[in-house]
């Protein structure tokens, strides 16, 4: 099951942005550590793939960033959910939600039910 | 959407170079300070919190190269760098590039050159409203030049019985008047138009008004006068006050109404006139009155058609109403069908500059196909010289889509550069053709967007054209072949490969365009040597106006008087001519032959009552000339005598006729003696003069007869000068002694060879644009076999050195050198040459009696590729025969 990796890359995008609609703006490590604690083990390692991800959402303008200062101080880049991105969080959850329903009917099937 | 978003956002970093270089880094920096510093706290090591903050990262380059291709347009920056490495490779190799860019320089720039002369002659419409539905009325008979095809009246009723046009105007091209303006004189020329001529067209005046039906009331009832563009800027200084003042057009006052704007020149591309006046004025300026006359034809109609209906009944409209005309009024309407053509080239011309245009641009291509031929060839040359390169890189991953882009991108680069230059130079060029006069008329040709588009079309499609051949390559090649070093080719030796038909077709067009070069040289000489019928050698003319001394002293204003005063001034002219030291022979004429306008002037059998076109017996052109004017321009009189002074208007009308004249009319029979019915005068022939050329240098043997001009009704006369002193010091002494007797009148003097010289101009043009298609294909020639030859040469060195270390003849080298481009020279030159002759009728179109058939022809193109050949492989044979076995063994 190689796609695995791929289809939670493709959820990841959905993570930050539920991440960012719960917990209001938040610096690339904050998302990474709630993703991690959330999420279990997935994120691990390679969370600087976060990254090239959160620019293309901000590209996309769903999601807006400026520089601040951390807890601890330290300058860090602060994330927020804009209007466009909240829409688009809907949607992607409608569709999550969609798929996951379906699967699970799926996986649900028993022989005596095609039969 | 949100991808558009994203594409803007990317597009502003690519165009700005902005990069988040920093931003990530510092992002970067702060994420593992944060983490390492949370593993810190959970009690780990220092340096162990930091390794295992950098291990959770994940690889930083990764990161950075991801985050890098989000942020900017991969396939743009792609682009780019294939583009910068495309500009370095040919950078590298000079001679390549600019061999290149001159071949596509050279090809696209005469296709450019000669789109743009058919663009502006064929493509631009006329400028007047609607030009589709504008159309000219001809006879249904085919000929060229004679735009002039209905009497007045004829016109009149043309215009009031057909159903089927909405407006339908007259016009005489032919008006000529000196213009009067603030005590200065000049000649102009321009259309006499019936008054709805510019309602017709459609066209709107850039000052002042047009005149409309509604300012004519009857014969000489308005004298108007519309100025055109050009006119007014170089006479009148573009000043608008114009409008409304009196100028004098041969001494007639004309209200000048207003002015024509720039675009607009009447409906020929060739003739643009100065003026426009009411055709109602015309006796002002012709002296005559063609309105009333049903045997003068002096109009041409053009008409726009009513909406819906088609030109074909339209024809049949106008045919019922010529057939009616011809049954009311049988003495002088013949009824001859007519037919409809879109006004603008010079009438049926059209369709020989039609024919013309398209057949060059048809060879221009060809040219540029043979170029891209070549270029292939030079770029698969390049592009198996880089196998190793190309293997290598495929072999490193990059994908062969990514090669075949890099090799297109460098075709297409090449193309543009060259494609530019092409531009460049065909806007140059045709920018000095219109500072000259090459041009027949007043043409100007302009690039417009058209020009440039279909330049940059060619540039891509050349572009597609060379630089698939090396991609297709790239493509096929196996980089495990490649990278083993091993002679890939040396299997392929004996197979026929594409790079074997590019250099064949190349040859082939190259021969073709050699063929036909040669054949418009031939024309150009057989043209060059046509018996004119006059020796213009030697001969000066001279233009000199004596009408305005003339009306200075006369004082009887008969007109009789007045011709005869003009006849005395003239014959002092003559006598002051022929007293000038050197001078051998003087003579004048109404109109030197070649220069256009010349009109049949049908004449009847003694006898004939009714003077129908329908009786004519003959439409010979009329000349009339003085007495010693044969002599004088080299015309042999071949039988009987030469006019003379005592040929008055009290004396029997006499004429000298040519021998098409006399073979026509009564075939053996001596035509001494023989009389006919010229312009109402019972005429006897008392000489015959040879034939020669007297429209144009294409026409068939024309009937001619001569009349004296003290038999004649006058008009201006030129003057014809034969010495044995040059041109330029003729020119000074006739000036000083013409001015002399009439110091008032202006005086043109010019040597009679400079005149005819635009005679020629076709045939020229046709000559230098075949002769440097020819030139600029040969040259692709010598280097596509040049080019195949060295780099077969250099390919197989190795090879050769062996065998002449092995103890192989010169022979069998030079054979394995340059034997194959010789085969593909042989092939390539038989199917060029019997395309060439097959073809004949395409040269036809282009020169005047092509005969591609001709020995002579088939020789040249048969000697040029020869030496063609010796010269391109001369250089690689002698490479190969100078392979020095010894030292070529040592190098590896």
């Amino acid at each position: 099951m190689r796609q695995k990796k791929d289809v939670q890359q493709g959820t990841l995008a959905l993570m930050v942005l539920k991440t960012l609609d719960v917990l209001g703006p938040l610096h690339g490590y904050g998302i990474a550590r709630r993703i991690e604690q959330i999420s279990g083990d997935l994120l691990a390692v390679n969370q600087g793939t976060l990254y090239p991800l959160m620019l293309r959402l901000e590209q996309e303008g769903a999601i807006a960033s400026e520089w601040g200062s951390s807890e601890s101080n330290r300058r860090a880049r602060f994330y927020s959910l804009t209007r466009v991105g909240r829409k688009l969080l809907v949607a992607e959850k409608r569709d999550w939600e969609q798929t996951a329903a379906i699967i699970a009917r799926f996986l649900e099937v028993k022989t005596e039910d095609l039969g | 959407m949100r991808s558009l978003h994203r594409f803007f956002a990317r597009l502003l970093n690519f165009t700005t170079r902005r990069s988040n270089d920093e931003r990530l880094r510092e992002e970067m920096e702060s994420h593992l300070a944060s983490q390492t510093e949370d593993y810190l706290r959970s009690g780990m090591a220092p340096e162990e919190a930091y390794r295992q903050a950098r291990l959770k990262f994940g690889a930083m380059e990764a990161v950075r190269g991801n985050y890098h291709a989000e942020e900017e347009l991969p396939f743009l920056e792609s682009l780019l760098l294939d583009v910068r490495y495309a500009l370095r490779v040919l950078r590298k190799s000079p001679t390549f590039t600019i061999v290149a860019l001159a071949t596509l320089m050279l090809g696209i720039g005469a296709n450019v050159v000669v789109f743009g002369v058919l663009n502006e002659v064929l493509l631009h419409p006329l400028e007047v409203r609607d030009p589709q539905s504008l159309y000219q009325v001809r006879h249904k008979q085919w000929m060229i030049g004679r735009l002039l095809t209905s009497s007045y009246p004829t016109f009149e009723d043309l215009q009031r019985r057909n159903t089927t046009f909405s407006g339908m105007a007259g016009m005489y091209g032919y008006s000529g008047a000196k213009l009067l303006w603030r005590n200065s004189v000049r000649k102009v020329s321009g259309y006499e138009v019936t008054g709805n001529y510019f309602d017709v067209l459609g066209v709107e005046p850039e000052t002042g008004r047009f005149f409309h039906e509604a300012d004519e009331h009857g014969p000489n009832s308005a004298p108007y006068v519309v100025l055109s563009n050009a006119l007014w800027r170089s006479t009148f200084h573009a000043d608008p006050g114009v409008v409304g003042t009196i100028v004098e057009l041969d001494k007639h006052p004309f209200t000048v109404l207003g002015v024509a704007s720039a675009q607009f020149h009447g409906t020929e591309k060739f003739r643009w006139p100065d003026y426009w006046i009411p055709m109602m004025n015309e006796q002002q300026l012709e002296n005559y009155d063609y309105l009333h006359n049903r045997t003068s034809i002096n109009v041409t109609v053009l008409g726009r058609l009513k909406p819906g209906v088609t030109p074909q009944q339209a024809t049949e409209n106008l045919n019922a109403i010529t057939a009616e005309l011809a049954k009311e009024y049988p003495e002088t309407d013949d009824g001859q069908p007519l037919r409809l053509i879109h006004p603008g080239l010079i009438g049926d011309e059209g369709d020989v500059i039609r024919g013309f245009l398209y057949s060059v641009s048809l060879l221009a291509l060809l040219v540029l196909a043979a170029a891209c031929a070549n270029l292939a060839t030079l770029f698969a040359a390049r592009a198996a010289d880089r196998n190793r390169e190309l293997a290598l890189r495929v072999a490193l991953g990059s994908s062969r889509r990514r090669l075949v882009r890099q090799l297109l991108t460098e075709a297409l680069v090449v193309s543009l550069l060259g494609g530019a230059a092409g531009l460049a130079s065909a806007y140059l060029l045709l920018g000095m053709l219109n500072r000259s006069s090459v041009f027949v008329g007043s043409i100007t040709v302009s690039l417009d967007l058209r020009v440039y588009l279909v330049g940059l079309a060619l540039t891509l499609g050349s572009a597609l054209l060379f630089g698939l051949v090396p991609a297709r390559q790239a493509w096929q090649s196996s980089p495990m072949q490649a990278m083993k070093g091993g002679q890939a080719e040396s299997k392929k030796l004996h197979r026929f490969t594409l790079r074997d038909l590019l250099l064949g077709v190349q040859i082939a067009i190259c021969t073709l365009l050699v063929t036909a070069s040669l054949v418009a040289i031939r024309g150009m000489i057989q043209a060059l040597h046509t018996p004119l019928g006059i020796h213009p050698e030697g001969a000066m003319l001279a233009y000199m106006d004596l009408s305005s001394t003339e009306q200075a002293d006369s004082t009887v204003p008969e007109s009789a008087s007045i011709h005869d005063a003009t006849l005395e001034k003239e014959k002092a002219v003559l006598e002051a001519a022929r007293g000038i030291p050197g001078v051998t022979a003087v003579g004048m004429i109404n109109q030197t032959p070649m220069t256009g306008g010349l009109h049949g002037v049908p004449i009847f059998q003694p006898g004939t009552t009714e003077f129908k076109l329908k009786n004519s017996v003959l439409a010979p052109y009329v000349f009339s000339m003085s007495p010693g004017y044969l002599a004088t321009a080299g015309t042999r009189l071949l039988r009987g005598r030469d006019v003379s002074w005592h040929d008055t208007t009290d004396t029997p009308h006499v004429a000298i006729v040519n021998e098409t004249f006399a073979r026509k009319m009564w075939d053996r029979a001596p035509a001494i003696g023989q009389r006919f019915l010229l312009k109402g005068q019972l005429t006897e022939v008392v000489g015959v003069a040879e034939d020669g050329k007297y429209h144009d240098l294409t026409e068939s043997p024309q009937p001619v007869a001569y009349l004296p001009q003290s038999q004649s009704d006058g008009g201006e006369m030129i003057f014809v000068v034969r010495s044995e002193r040059t041109p330029k010091e003729m020119t000074a002494a006739l000036q000083q002694r013409l001015s002399s007797i009439a110091p008032n009148a202006p005086i043109k003097v010019l040597s009679w060879s400079d005149q005819l010289a635009g005679e020629l101009l076709p045939a020229r043009a046709a000559t230098v644009a075949l002769g440097v298609m020819g030139l600029l294909a040969a040259m692709l020639a010598v280097t596509g076999i040049f080019g195949m030859a060295a780099y077969n040469v250099s390919r197989r060195k190795k090879e050769f050195g062996i065998r002449m270390a092995l103890g192989a003849r010169k022979t069998q080298v030079m054979n394995a050198a340059v034997g194959r481009p010789m085969v593909l020279l042989g092939v390539g030159s038989v199917l060029g040459l019997l395309a060439g002759i097959s073809a004949s009728r395409l040269l036809g179109q282009i020169v005047y009696q092509a005969n591609p058939r001709n020995p002579a022809v088939i020789g040249g193109v048969v000697l040029t590729m020869v030496l063609l050949g010796v010269v391109a492989s001369a250089v690689p044979a002698r490479r190969a025969l100078a392979v020095d076995p010894s030292e070529l063994m040592r190098e590896e």
